[in-house]
């Protein structure tokens, strides 16, 4: 240790005070993880009183109200709260270690980007204890007006909080962009930098182009609650659906926001355990720029139904099945990868085929809804919340766990518990299938999403899915125990960690010092 | 309804799976007989029809291509795997294979293009109608208006709010039905125009193969042709505030010479309302109906919410005079969430229902307001 304290600085302020001035990437990485862990459970318990009370027909449990201020409320802290907060994190503690930098390029304002989230939260989640005044905001994450236009207070919180959300991003996507861009170890290229780095530095400048559009629209939105503008409202000569082009123009970005940087993790562990090098390295990285590309282009998907003309239709079809392409390149690239390789399934790996698998079902039933004369069957219904949760949950959340098991070892010094780690997996694996997949069967059926009660008919599918909802949390609290086991204790973890593993990240010992490549390495 | 699964629901389950994997086939009518529904409701026009066919066909064409993917994958999966003593190879680049599968997919795409497309252009063909109805979406409930024969009525959920709060047994149409459903003649083209009068709101039938939103200020259309006689129920698709999940449609599909005469006696009835001198119980229970729409406000025993919505139950406006009465009825009360209601139900309707609640919720006042009565509030 004395060595290793001579080689790395590893001095650092105690007590809450290291946390709260923290200028190191490590630092921030850690706050940024658990806050998406602290909200992963927060929105989890939302999305708990959603499938207990459709666990049956009939109100049971909440009223009607309360039922749309959940779904609002699990939509938005899932998406802002946990997703993308968790690939900050991961983004904080990996990039600088994959490229040899020493932290990120702006350490103080890291510093801020992380600490606004905290306040933001707060103030969102505290429209849930003002039901005198309308509680939380009801109208669904898209807050479409003029249904938002009607809400309580709750929705002047949350456009409050999605600003300061927009600005946290918006800091941290400069961030990226400047440390990848500027902070490389000589002699690492652009096309040698490890895929995650690659499908961070897309996901940045997808942040930094959308985000002001999201805090546009919201700022009409206040605008047309409080101060007389018509932005949304046909009376005075606006136009309701003028607010969803602009947000899905932000939306759909966002989906991919929130699935690059799970290509990424994905590509730097299915070759590890493949024990065999990424395959076509180059076309993932033009695959992820196509994606990237193509998202700007087909917002209006989202809503065919709303009466476009049909030219508009057409387009929106035709380039909304051309994504299909570029993703089918990825899953092939991250099958050969496997293929003839020497594979072993530790957790990580589990998790990262998982969501191969799992993911291409949702980008299949991605497809369909994409074929516009079908989506009028499919919109608004449960299909598309079965589609959406095999994109976020298996996609985004499923290569979230695969990442954090991948690289807790080199964070915390301890291999983790690898019997519960395969428990942790299969739980979830199970659990999420029984959950989600019969929605797929009653969006088909008729069942319209949104909805805190149904037909009679529906009713088995639901209580199928309600049971399988139980389970898939009470898993996640077995994943809370492995992280908070792993901290404090284990089995030591070697430098390199997985035997396959491959990348500066896996040089420096384990734990990882706290500052790293104080002199930048040579890359080959 | 009740789970553990029934050896009924399983039988049903298997068959449908079964069914699923082969083209051209769908779940049965909207109601409890589609219990494990699985596919689409079985279309009864020719569009859902089409989507019908393009939704098979799309299915079984992913079904194959993640069959054939993954079966690549899970033999790798068991074969090149490190305990089976599998040595890993080193390629990691194949130029031609990755212009293969970009090439493939490709073509697959344009292959589902082109159907998707002609079906869509045969949506989108709103000519050549024969009829029309101007759809309105309400906060909650629907309004049809038929311009083409000056008929037009609200249409409000009719399950009763006991069964809602599972104080009574669910009925088998429970949240599908309907006081008045949309009649419409079969093998007509019938154009909607949709539009809303406070939030969007989506009119969505799915055996006709009809979704479209309805949007405040705007107004969209869109068509159907129904082949046969029958009753389709659907949702509202759109999230529109509380009582979303609460606002059915119901489509009575009838034979033109039932059409005819069904048009003939709603507009005898309005007639008939107007001059007719009604007696106690024949406004009762149709008050009764109508005060459905006060119930999502009001409550279900008039007691409203204490500083938010007055209470009808003693309160000093249905036990007070009666032309006050009828004034906040058919003028609302601005700034408030009572809607102005002489626009939106007819002189019968306003007269039954204040009616109604001058005499139900404990309010014996013994009052009899008639529909001439309002007409003359009117002018």
């Amino acid at each position: 240790m004395a060595t290793a304290a001579s080689t790395y600085h590893e001095e650092h302020p105690g007590g809450i005070t290291r946390w709260l001035f923290t200028t190191n990437h490590k630092d921030i990485g850690t706050l940024y993880l658990w806050l998406a862990l602290i909200m992963f459970f927060v929105g989890g318990a939302m999305a708990l009183i959603i499938r207990a009370e459709l666990f049956q027909p009939g109100l049971q449990i909440v009223d009607p109200h309360f039922f749309n201020q959940m779904t609002t409320m699990h939509a938005l802290i899932m998406v802002f709260g946990v997703v993308m907060p968790a690939f900050v994190g991961f983004a904080n503690w990996q990039i600088p270690m994959m490229i040899g930098a020493p932290d990120m390029a702006l350490p103080r304002m890291n510093n801020w980007s992380f600490w606004i989230l905290p306040f933001a939260f707060t103030l969102l989640s505290s429209t849930l204890f003002m039901q005198g005044q309308g509680g939380a905001p009801s109208a669904g994450w898209t807050l479409y007006p003029p249904l938002t236009v009607q809400g309580g207070i709750g929705t002047d919180f949350a456009i409050l909080s999605i600003h300061m959300l927009g600005i946290s991003s918006v800091l941290g996507a400069i961030n990226i962009i400047a440390t990848i861009l500027n902070m490389r170890a000589p002699g690492m290229t652009l096309m040698k930098m490890p895929l995650f780095v690659w499908t961070w530095l897309i996901t940045a400048y997808l942040l930094l182009a959308v985000m002001p559009v999201l805090a546009g629209a919201v700022t009409m939105l206040l605008t047309d609650r409080h101060f007389g503008t018509s932005f949304f409202d046909a009376a005075g000569g606006g136009d309701p659906v003028l607010f969803q082009h602009v947000f899905w123009f932000f939306g759909h970005p966002e989906v991919y926001i929130l699935i690059l940087p799970a290509f990424g993790i994905a590509s730097q562990i299915i070759p590890t355990f493949s024990r065999k090098p990424l395959f076509g390295n180059d076309s993932m990285v033009y695959a992820t720029a196509s994606i990237a590309f193509l998202s700007f282009l087909v917002w209006a998907h989202h809503m065919f139904t709303v009466g476009m003309p049909v030219g508009g239709m057409l387009f929106f079809m035709y380039a909304t099945m051309l994504i299909a392409v570029p993703t089918g390149v990825k899953v092939f690239n991250w099958i050969a990868t496997m293929w003839r390789g020497s594979m072993t399934f530790e957790t990580p790996m589990l998790f990262a085929v998982a969501f191969v698998f799992l993911f291409t079902i949702g980008g299949l039933s991605g497809l369909m809804l994409a074929i516009v004369p079908a989506d009028f069957q499919y919109h608004d219904t449960y299909f598309v919340v079965a589609h959406f949760h095999y994109a976020l949950v298996s996609g985004s959340i499923f290569t979230i766990f695969a990442g954090a098991y991948y690289w807790l070892p080199k964070w915390t010094g301890h291999m983790y518990n690898e019997t519960l780690g395969k428990w942790h997996f299969w739980l979830t694996v199970i659990a999420f299938n029984i959950t989600f997949f019969p929605q797929h069967f009653l969006g088909l059926a008729g069942m319209p999403r949104r909805i805190p009660d149904y037909a009679l008919q529906f009713t088995e599918f639901n209580q199928i899915s309600t049971i399988g909802s139980f389970v898939l949390s009470a898993a996640q609290l077995l994943f809370l125990y492995i992280v908070v086991q792993t901290i404090r204790g284990g089995n030591k973890a070697t430098t390199q960690v997985w035997e396959g593993a491959e990348g500066l990240e896996w040089t420096v010992p384990s734990p990882a010092p706290y500052h790293t490549f104080a002199t930048p390495p040579k890359v080959s | 309804m009740s789970f553990p699964v029934s050896s009924d629901g399983l039988l049903r389950l298997i068959s449908d799976v079964g069914l699923v994997l082969l083209p051209g086939l769908a779940s049965a009518d909207y109601g409890p007989s589609a219990d494990w529904g699985l596919n689409l409701q079985r279309p009864v026009t020719e569009i859902a029809r089409d989507i019908l066919d393009l939704h098979n066909l799309i299915l079984i064409i992913c079904a194959i291509i993640f069959v054939v993917v993954f079966s690549l994958m899970f033999y790798a999966l068991f074969a090149h795997r490190k305990s089976r003593g599998h040595k890993a190879a080193t390629f990691h680049e194949n130029s031609m294979l990755e212009v293969v599968w970009t090439i493939i997919p490709f073509a697959i795409l344009v292959g589902m293009a082109i159907p998707s497309t002609a079906t869509l252009l045969r949506m989108d063909d709103v000519t050549g109608s024969d009829m029309t109805v101007k759809i309105t979406g309400y906060q909650w409930k629907w309004r049809y208006d038929y311009l083409d024969y000056d008929v037009g009525f609200f249409s409000v959920l009719s399950t009763p709010r006991e069964q809602i709060e599972n104080q009574a047994d669910k009925g088998e149409l429970y949240l599908l039905e309907v006081d008045n459903p949309l009649v419409l003649p079969v093998g007509k083209k019938v154009r909607f125009l949709l539009t809303a009068n406070d939030v969007i709101h989506s009119w969505w039938v799915p055996q006709l193969g009809v979704k479209k939103d309805t949007v405040p200020g705007f107004i969209n259309e869109t068509w159907t042709r129904i082949d046969e006689p029958g009753t389709y129920r659907g949702q509202c698709a759109e999230l529109c505030g509380k009582d979303h999940g609460f606002m059915p449609i119901v489509v009575k599909a009838v034979s033109d010479q039932e059409f005819a005469a069904w048009v003939q006696q709603q507009k005898e009835l309005m007639a008939a309302a107007a001059d007719k001198t009604w007696g106690m119980e024949e406004l009762m229970n149709r008050g009764k109906t109508v005060n459905n729409q006060c119930i999502a406000c009001h409550g279900p025993t008039g007691q409203g919410v204490l500083g938010v919505f007055p209470a009808i139950a003693g309160g000093k406006i249905a036990t007070g005079p009666v032309e006050e009465h009828l004034k906040i009825v058919m003028d609302g009360k601005p700034g408030t969430a009572m809607q102005a209601f002489a626009e939106q139900l007819n002189d019968l309707d306003i007269a039954a229902v204040v009616t109604y609640q001058r005499n139900a919720f404990g309010n014996n006042t013994g009052d009899l307001v008639q529909p001439s009565q309002v007409k003359g509030l009117r002018e």
